[in-house]
């Protein structure tokens, strides 16, 4: 339990994929405008993450893995598929996304929507795949640690981007240099948070 | 009526516009906003970002190619899909490649090859121009796109390798008599090599190249 919550606690705010790994920042520049829009973005996120990192987490384990096909036929036990795992993960993102997009949409149509208009945009947000392929790389052991992962993840995303839209906001009464205006300041600032949360590396629970 | 319809030449004033407006005024990183993900990760030393220009180059170039040849087969909502498998299989390839020749590079990039797949300047040049245009031009589009992307890795990867750690291309350029531990006065900026210090970099380059270039301004 207590490996668990270290997982959760460094991929929030450690391996924060924004300030530490800077996946995500096309939609993390473009969509942090308001408060309101960055929020709806970032539970999309978490959401989205819960679900295909567990995913891409069986189908390495199951499928990709060198001997990962013993289970249906002894012969496949030499076969190593791991180099088809970008297309298998992209593939597996998209086509969730597809889906996650329809259940909400059935079940839950005020939530729709407000997230509607940014679940397709996921399909090609780098974090979703970086948090694939971040899994994959660092070998979790079990689908409760990758799932603990991609949670974290998608909360240290969504942290990010719901702060520096805050943090926009207020900036439009400050008198910035002309050119800076925009995205340049929007990139300092990212820069300078990041240094903020670097003070969090180095702790463990 | 009979129009003659003369042939574009291959390298026609309007394909050479194609070839280098992304470099300066239609810069996919500072002024498109994409693709920045991983321009920023791979910046610390100068031999990764030259590897990683030129695979975004190559598989922007060759995606541009394919989808413009297959643009008008593809059913328009399945097109996400098409284009993600074309990609991802161009990055593939890439990828196998950069292992088989440049090893530690690869090893260095580490997930961020796999990335090129949802880097946004693929997708949106992807969406913005293969789609609609001929496969020539559209195959000169992203090799200007990953040239315009490439120059603003190579920029931020120069500075952070001289700062950072007093050498380019590994060969150093600093003195290493100058360093206070052999009795000198120098010493390298840590910070540069932090992932903090590349995104102040490129806001700065945005900051000169706006202010050259005053219809880039954003109120």
């Amino acid at each position: 339990m207590e490996h668990l919550i270290n997982i959760f606690v460094k991929s929030i705010f450690v391996d924060n994929m924004v300030f530490a790994y800077f996946l995500g920042m096309c939609s993390y520049l473009a969509v942090s405008k308001t408060v309101k829009t960055s929020m709806g973005l970032g539970i999309a996120v978490i959401f989205v993450m819960a679900i295909t990192v567990p995913v891409n987490y069986l189908m390495n384990k199951y499928l990709l893995l060198p001997g990962a096909l013993n289970w249906l036929d002894p012969g496949f036990a030499n076969l190593d598929l791991s180099f088809l795992s970008f297309i298998m993960f992209i593939a597996v993102i998209a086509s969730m996304v597809q889906l996650v997009e329809m259940v909400v949409e059935k079940f839950s149509p005020s939530l729709y929507n407000s997230l509607g208009i940014f679940l397709p945009l996921i399909a090609v947000n780098c974090a979703i795949l970086g948090g694939s392929l971040f899994m994959q790389e660092r070998e979790y052991e079990t689908l409760a640690e990758a799932t603990v992962f991609g949670v974290g993840s998608g909360i240290g995303w969504a942290l990010a981007i719901v702060s520096i839209a805050a943090i926009r906001e207020k900036l439009k009464y400050s008198d910035i240099p002309k050119p800076l205006r925009g995205l340049g300041i929007a990139f300092i600032l990212t820069g300078l948070m990041g240094i903020a949360f670097m003070t969090f590396m180095g702790i463990k629970l | 009526m009979s129009e003659v319809k003369e042939r574009e030449p291959w390298f026609s004033p309007k394909n050479i516009k194609l070839l280098t407006e992304p470099i300066d005024s239609k810069n996919p990183v500072t002024v498109l906003v994409l693709g920045i993900c991983s321009a920023l990760a791979v910046t610390v030393k100068l031999k990764p970002a030259i590897v990683m220009a030129i695979s975004v180059t190559v598989v922007t170039a060759f995606s541009n190619l394919i989808i413009s040849l297959i643009r008008n087969s593809i059913p328009n909502r399945i097109r996400i899909i098409v284009q993600l498998v074309v990609i991802a299989a161009l990055v593939i390839l890439v990828d196998q490649i950069l292992k088989a020749y440049v090893y530690d590079v690869s090893k260095q990039l580490s997930v961020f090859v796999g990335l090129i797949i949802t880097n946004c300047i693929i997708m949106g040049r992807l969406e913005a121009f293969a789609l609609g245009n001929k496969p020539w031009p559209s195959f000169l589009d992203g090799i200007g796109n990953g040239l315009g992307y490439g120059l603003i890795l190579v920029i931020v990867a120069f500075f952070r390798e001289l700062l950072g750690s007093g050498t380019i291309f590994n060969y150093r350029v600093i003195p290493i008599d100058w360093y206070i531990k052999n009795g000198g006065f120098y010493e390298n900026n840590g910070m540069m090599i932090l992932p903090p210090m590349a995104l102040i970099t490129v806001g700065i380059i945005i900051w000169i190249q706006r202010s050259r270039n005053r219809k880039l301004i954003e109120d």
